[in-house]
C-alpha cells in the first residue's frame, strides 16, 4: 500500500522535480503528507524516505525537530495563542487561562470530540496586534475573551472558512514546464549564468 | 486613495501609514495591493526592466552605491556581501529569508502578504547582479497567508514571463523555488535555514568556515537576504541609489520597517527615515505611537527584537543608527520595539523571553541548551516567589557561561549605572544563547530593586532539584 494518494504522488514528484538536490523536498513532502492525513504517520516517513533517497530515521530526524510536524493525531483545529512578550505584555496569560477553561483542556491538550487541540505558541509576527492566536496558522487579532468564544462556536459549527489542519497554503506553485529553467544537481553546473558570461563574465 | 496620516489601514493589520517617504510600503493603501494588475499599474516590474538594460556589474555597483543594510538582523550592506562571492565557483543560489519570528517583528509577512511582487522582482534584481541561478525563497511555516499570495504572485509572474526561461525576452534566466518550513525560531539564521532547506535539522553551521556567500546552499556559494531588504531593490533600481541615500544618513540610508509593539497608544507597523528617526518620535510622534497608554510613564522597551539589551526612558533621543546604538548599549536587530510602562513587572516581562530562547535552542551547544534551560527556571522561581538573593548571583553566573566578560547595557543616570557598549563575548555557534541571557541581563542590571523585592525574606537557599540517587 502507498501512502501518498496518486494525486499528491505526483505532486510530490514536481515538487522534487524542482531542487537541484531531492532530500531539499523533505519539508514539503512532510507537509503535504500532514495535509494528506492530518498529522505525520510511520508509513508517510517511509514513503518520504524512498521518494527522496534516503531513511526513514533521518526523516524522522528532521520531521521530530520542527513544532508543525504532528506525530500523533490532534484536533481538526489547532489553536495556537501566541505567550511571548508583546502578548503576554497585553494579556496573552489571561487569554490562555480562559481559552483553557472553555475548551477544558490543558494547554497541550484535545478536546475528546477531536475539534479543538489548544497550544501556547511563540511570537508569530503579529506583535501590534496582541494579544493574537492562530488557528491552523491563520491569525486571529487582538483577541478578547467574548471573541475567543466566538470564534469556537464559529469552528464548532464549520462557520469559518479555515481549513483543516494539515491544509496550509491553499494556492500551489506551479512553473509551467516551458517557462521552467529546470534544477540542475550543482556539480553538473561548471560555467557562469549566460547573462553573465555575456556581460564579460564577474 | 492616500491615507491619512496616522490611520491604521483595515486589511493591512497593524501597518499604520505616516508621513515618511514610503518605499517599500506603498501600495499598501491599495486593497488589491498584492494583485499583479495592481503591481502593473503602479510601476512594478520597472525596476528589473532598468536592471535589464544595464550590465549585472552596473547593477550590483547601484546597488553598492545605495548602501542598502541588511534588514534581517545584522545590518550588513547587500552589495558588499554580494561581492563575497568567490569567482569563478559555479552555480551560486539565492536564499530568500521569510523566516520572520524574532520576538517583536512583524514586517516581512507584511510584505509578503501585501505586496508579493515587490519581493519578486528584489529577487530577480539580485539574481541579475550577482549570476545567481536559482532562487528559493524560504516562507516561515506558521504564515499560511503569505505562502498562499506568494504562490499565487509566483504563478502570475511566470505566466506573465517575469520569471523563468528568458526573462521579458532577454538572455537572463533563473527560477524562484517556493519553499515553507515547519516552525523553528532558530532556522531564521541564514546558516541553520541552508541546513533546512538542504532537508535538515535546523542547526547552525560554523562560521568561518561556513560563510553562506562562500560556502552556502550544497556548499556552493549563497546570498542569503531578508525580505525587506529585497523588497528595497525595485525602488533603487527605479529611481536610482542617489535617490535612496538622500533619504536618511549616509551610513544608515533609506527607511525601514519599524514594528511598535505593547503599551503603546497606537501599536503599528511605521515605515520610518532610517538613521535620523528617534524612539522618541517613533513611540511618542503624534503621527505614530502617539504616546504610552492611559498616559502612563514608559519603563523600559526593547529596542530592536527580543535578542537585544533593553533600553530606558534615557535612551529615548537615539536615533536608529547603528553607530549610535551600539555605544549606548544595544542594537537595532530586526526593527521591533517592546514597550513597557510603570505598571510592568519586570522580572516576569523578561522571563517571557528567556523561556522563548529557552524553548528554541536548538541544542547543538551545551551553553545555550543547558544554560537557557536554568536561566528560564531560575528566572521562574525568582516570579514565582521561591527564590532567594543567591538567584540573582546565579543568573548572572549562568549567563557568564555564554557571555563570558561584560554584558552590554544602557546607561541609567539615576542610579549611577554607565552603558556598556555592544557586542559582547560568546561562547555559543549562533546567538540564541547569548539572546537568553540579554533580558535576564537587562532586567536585572536597569531594574535589580524589583529582583530584589520578589526574592526578599527567602533566605533559605533553593537547593536545586536534581534527580540523582548517591
Ligand atoms: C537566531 C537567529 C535568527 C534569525 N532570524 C532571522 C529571520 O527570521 N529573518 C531574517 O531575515 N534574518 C534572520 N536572522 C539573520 C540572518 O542570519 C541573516 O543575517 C539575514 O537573513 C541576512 O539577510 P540581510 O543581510 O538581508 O539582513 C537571524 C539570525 C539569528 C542568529
Ligand atoms: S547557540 Fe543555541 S541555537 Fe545556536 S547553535 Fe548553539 S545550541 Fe543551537
Ligand atoms: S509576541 Fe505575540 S505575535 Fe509577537
Amino acid at each position: 500500500m502507498k501512502f501518498f494518494t496518486e494525486e499528491n504522488a505526483e505532486l510530490a514528484q514536481e515538487i522534487i522535480g524542482r531542487y537541484p538536490k531531492p532530500r531539499s523536498a523533505m519539508i514539503p513532502l512532510l507537509h503535504l503528507a500532514q495535509e494528506q492525513e492530518g498529522w505525520v504517520t510511520d508509513e508517510a516517513m517511509t514513503e518520504i524516505a524512498e521518494l527522496v533517497g534516503t531513511t526513514s530515521a533521518e526523516v524522522l530526524g528532521t520531521c521530530s525537530f520542527y513544532e508543525m510536524f504532528k506525530r500523533k493525531p490532534v484536533g481538526k483545529y489547532v489553536i495556537n495563542i501566541c505567550t511571548t512578550m508583546s502578548c503576554a505584555l497585553m494579556g496573552a496569560g489571561d487569554l490562555m487561562k480562559h481559552a483553557e477553561s472553555r475548551l477544558g483542556v490543558k494547554s497541550g491538550g484535545s478536546t475528546p470530540d477531536g475539534l479543538f487541540t489548544l497550544e501556547g505558541a511563540e511570537c508569530q509576527a503579529a506583535c501590534t496586534e496582541a494579544p493574537c492566536l492562530q488557528v491552523n496558522y491563520r491569525h486571529q487579532y487582538r483577541v478578547t475573551p467574548d471573541q475567543f468564544d466566538q470564534l469556537v462556536e464559529d469552528l464548532a459549527s464549520s462557520d469559518s472558512d479555515i481549513p483543516e489542519h494539515g491544509v496550509l497554503s491553499q494556492i500551489r506553485q506551479h512553473i509551467p514546464a516551458d517557462k521552467f529553467v529546470g534544477s540542475t544537481p550543482p556539480e553538473d553546473v561548471v560555467s557562469a549564468p549566460v547573462w553573465l558570461s555575456e556581460a564579460g563574465g564577474q | 486613495m492616500t491615507q491619512m496620516a496616522g490611520t491604521p489601514i483595515p486589511h493591512a493589520p497593524g501597518f499604520i501609514a505616516n508621513t515618511t517617504p514610503r518605499i517599500v510600503t506603498s501600495r499598501f493603501d491599495y486593497e488589491d495591493s498584492y494583485t499583479l494588475a495592481r503591481y502593473e499599474a503602479t510601476d512594478g516590474y520597472q525596476g528589473l526592466k532598468k536592471a535589464l538594460q544595464q550590465t549585472p556589474e552596473e547593477v550590483h555597483n547601484e546597488v553598492r552605491d545605495a548602501t542598502l543594510l541588511g534588514r534581517g538582523g545584522a545590518g550588513f550592506p547587500a552589495g558588499v556581501k554580494w561581492g563575497f562571492c568567490p569567482p569563478e565557483v559555479w552555480p551560486r543560489y539565492l536564499v530568500v529569508n521569510g523566516d520572520e519570528s524574532e520576538p517583536g517583528t512583524y514586517k516581512d509577512r507584511l510584505l509578503m502578504e501585501l505586496d508579493p511582487h515587490q519581493l519578486i522582482e528584489g529577487c530577480l534584481i539580485a539574481c541579475y547582479a550577482v549570476g545567481l541561478s536559482q532562487c528559493f525563497l524560504y516562507i516561515r511555516g506558521e504564515m499560511a497567508v503569505a505562502q498562499e499570495r506568494v504562490a499565487q504572485a509566483l504563478n502570475d509572474a511566470y505566466a506573465a514571463g517575469y520569471i523563468g526561461k528568458n526573462i521579458l525576452g532577454s538572455e537572463f534566466s533563473v527560477d524562484i523555488v517556493l519553499h515553507w518550513g515547519a516552525g523553528a525560531y532558530v532556522v531564521g539564521e541564514e546558516t541553520a535555514l541552508i541546513e533546512s532547506l538542504e532537508g535538515n535539522r535546523g542547526m547552525p553551521r560554523l562560521k568561518p568556515p561556513y560563510f553562506p556567500a562562500s560556502i552556502g546552499l550544497y556548499g556552493q556559494p549563497t546570498i542569503v537576504n531578508n525580505v525587506e531588504t529585497l523588497s528595497n531593490l525595485p525602488w533603487i533600481l527605479e529611481h536610482g541609489s542617489q535617490a535612496f541615500t538622500a533619504i536618511g544618513t549616509e551610513t544608515s540610508p533609506g527607511t525601514r520597517m519599524v514594528a511598535v509593539s505593547g503599551h503603546v497608544k497606537r501599536p503599528g507597523v511605521y515605515e520610518i527615515i532610517n538613521g535620523t528617526t528617534t524612539f522618541r518620535d517613533l513611540l511618542y510622534g503624534t503621527d505614530m505611537c502617539g504616546g504610552i497608554r492611559n498616559d502612563n510613564q514608559l519603563k523600559a522597551f526593547v529596542p530592536g527584537g527580543g535578542s537585544a539589551p533593553w533600553f530606558t526612558p534615557e535612551q529615548l533621543d537615539l536615533p536608529f543608527e547603528a553607530s549610535h546604538v551600539g555605544p549606548q548599549g544595544s542594537m537595532l536587530g530586526s526593527g521591533a520595539i517592546m514597550v513597557m510602562d510603570e505598571t510592568t513587572d519586570i522580572p516576569a516581562a523578561a522571563l517571557t523571553l528567556t523561556k522563548f530562547y529557552a524553548h528554541e535552542s536548538c541544542g547543538k551547544c551545551v551553553p545555550c541548551r543547558e544554560g537557557g534551560t536554568w536561566l528560564e527556571q531560575i528566572l521562574r522561581r525568582v516570579v514565582e516567589g521561591r527564590g532567594t538573593n543567591r538567584d540573582l548571583d546565579l543568573l548572572i553566573e549562568v549567563g557568564e557561561t555564554i557571555c563570558p566578560g561584560d554584558f552590554p547595557h544602557a546607561a541609567v543616570a539615576s542610579k549611577g549605572i554607565e552603558a556598556v557598549p555592544f557586542p559582547y563575548r560568546m561562547t555559543t555557534i549562533c546567538f540564541v544563547g547569548p539572546s537568553a541571557f540579554a533580558p535576564v541581563h537587562s532586567a536585572l542590571t536597569l531594574f535589580r530593586e524589583e529582583f530584589e523585592a520578589k526574592v526578599s525574606g527567602n533566605d533559605e537557599p533553593t537547593m536545586i532539584e536534581v534527580a540523582v540517587d548517591v
